[in-house]
């Protein structure tokens, strides 16, 4: 009997991201579909930034979850446009900031230009005020930027929108 | 081999270079805000090359790290721009603000592409390519301000400007000329752009580095 596409499903939602293992791989979004054939299990999986060092890991733990259920994994990368920050899951976003991550502005009509990074409303997961300013652009990792709270006087981590 | 192909690892080529120059800040940077920048950036376009490489190897039948680290010298498909070693703060915004400007218009073309699959991945690349680009145009901003940021700039871009000619092709470089003479404020000098193809003496310094380890470990490094 092949196995149903929401045990599936479940698996993968128990998988943390590697590098913020506050979060699911279900809730970064970067799992597009799960289908079930026979024995085998498709799963379509869109890296987040191309140069994320946890890609590598986080399709070994896909495919890991996938034997664990007794399925064997196909694991197709996206290489499209088609993951976006706003693919980041509600639920996933609260996590985040729980965790001290400030998650992504939603993407809007155009690229984010310097301005709106310096002058955006950007909020500290700490305290919740705006009042805070960009550091840096980049950060520890591709897919953060460094802000600094003027009111809790803390840095914190901005995830960027793309 | 075909033109896909060869535009494929012109690009590659290109952002696994210019990465691995970047990387070259790490660590040294004149403050730790650039090197966590120029690392991230570096992170970011190695990635991109990777990407890229995955694609050609497949119309290939290889891997991705063959591509990027076992051809010869001569295989190379990059611009001159990107295999300059230029450990000097002027130079390397130069050269970090006309390549992103040239990928950008690229870039531009590419995600129009007939080509779904290319296209894809180049509107990808692009998304990360805007915070490149904003960090850039920072840098600009700042050059530009004082004197002696603009004559250091225009020290860089006197040397650097045929290299950065050289990274469109014919087609698309009147379009960097507009961006780039706009930006300045000034007219740049009509000269022979550094054609893809040839390449700098800093390259097989380069490609000696970037291959050692797959040359010391034919079998495959594992760590």
């Amino acid at each position: 009997m092949s196995l149903a596409p929401d045990a599936v499903w479940r698996a993968l939602e128990e998988i943390p991201d590697p590098e913020i293992p506050v979060i699911s791989i279900v809730d970064l979004g970067v799992v597009k579909d799960v289908r079930v054939e026979d024995e085998t299990v498709h799963v379509d999986f869109t890296p987040t930034f191309m140069g994320c060092p946890a890609l590598d890991t986080m399709r070994r733990q896909i495919e890991d979850a996938v034997r664990g259920l007794g399925g064997e994994p196909e694991v197709r990368v996206v290489l499209d446009d088609s993951w976006s920050t706003d693919r980041i899951s509600r639920e996933g976003r609260q996590k985040l900031r729980t965790a001290g991550f400030a998650p992504p502005p939603p993407r809007s009509a155009g690229a984010p230009t310097l301005v709106q990074l310096e002058r955006g409303p950007f909020r500290c997961p700490w305290c919740g005020s705006t009042d805070t300013r960009l550091e840096n652009v980049f950060g520890p990792t591709p897919c953060r930027s460094l802000r600094y709270c003027d009111a809790c006087r803390q840095p914190f981590e901005q995830f960027k929108t793309i | 081999m075909s033109d896909r192909v060869d535009l494929l690892l012109s690009l590659a080529d290109d952002e696994l270079l210019l990465g691995w120059r970047n990387s070259e800040w790490t660590g040294i940077a004149p403050f730790l805000e650039e090197d966590v920048a120029f690392s991230s950036i570096a992170q970011n376009e190695i990635g991109h090359a990777r990407a890229l490489y995955e694609l050609a190897a497949r119309e290939l039948g290889t891997d991705a790290d063959a591509l990027a680290f076992d051809r010869t010298l001569d295989e190379y498909r990059s611009a001159p721009l990107v295999e300059l070693r230029r450990l000097e703060w002027a130079r390397t915004i130069a050269r970090h603000w006309l390549y992103e400007t040239a990928d950008a218009i690229r870039l531009e073309a590419l995600k129009g592409s007939d080509d779904v699959e290319l296209a894809g991945i180049a509107a990808k690349i692009d998304r990360e390519e805007v915070y490149h680009r904003i960090h850039a145009e920072m840098w600009i901003d700042r050059l530009l301000a004082t004197d002696e940021g603009r004559g250091r700039l225009d020290e860089a871009l006197e040397e650097l400007w045929p290299y950065a000619l050289g990274v469109l092709d014919d087609e698309l470089r009147p379009e960097l000329v507009r961006r780039a003479e706009e930006r300045l404020g000034r007219s740049l000098p009509a000269v022979e752009p550094v054609p893809r193809g040839r390449h700098e003496a800093e390259l097989a310094e380069l490609h000696d580095e970037m291959t050692m380890v797959r040359r010391s470990a034919p079998a495959g490094a594992r760590w």
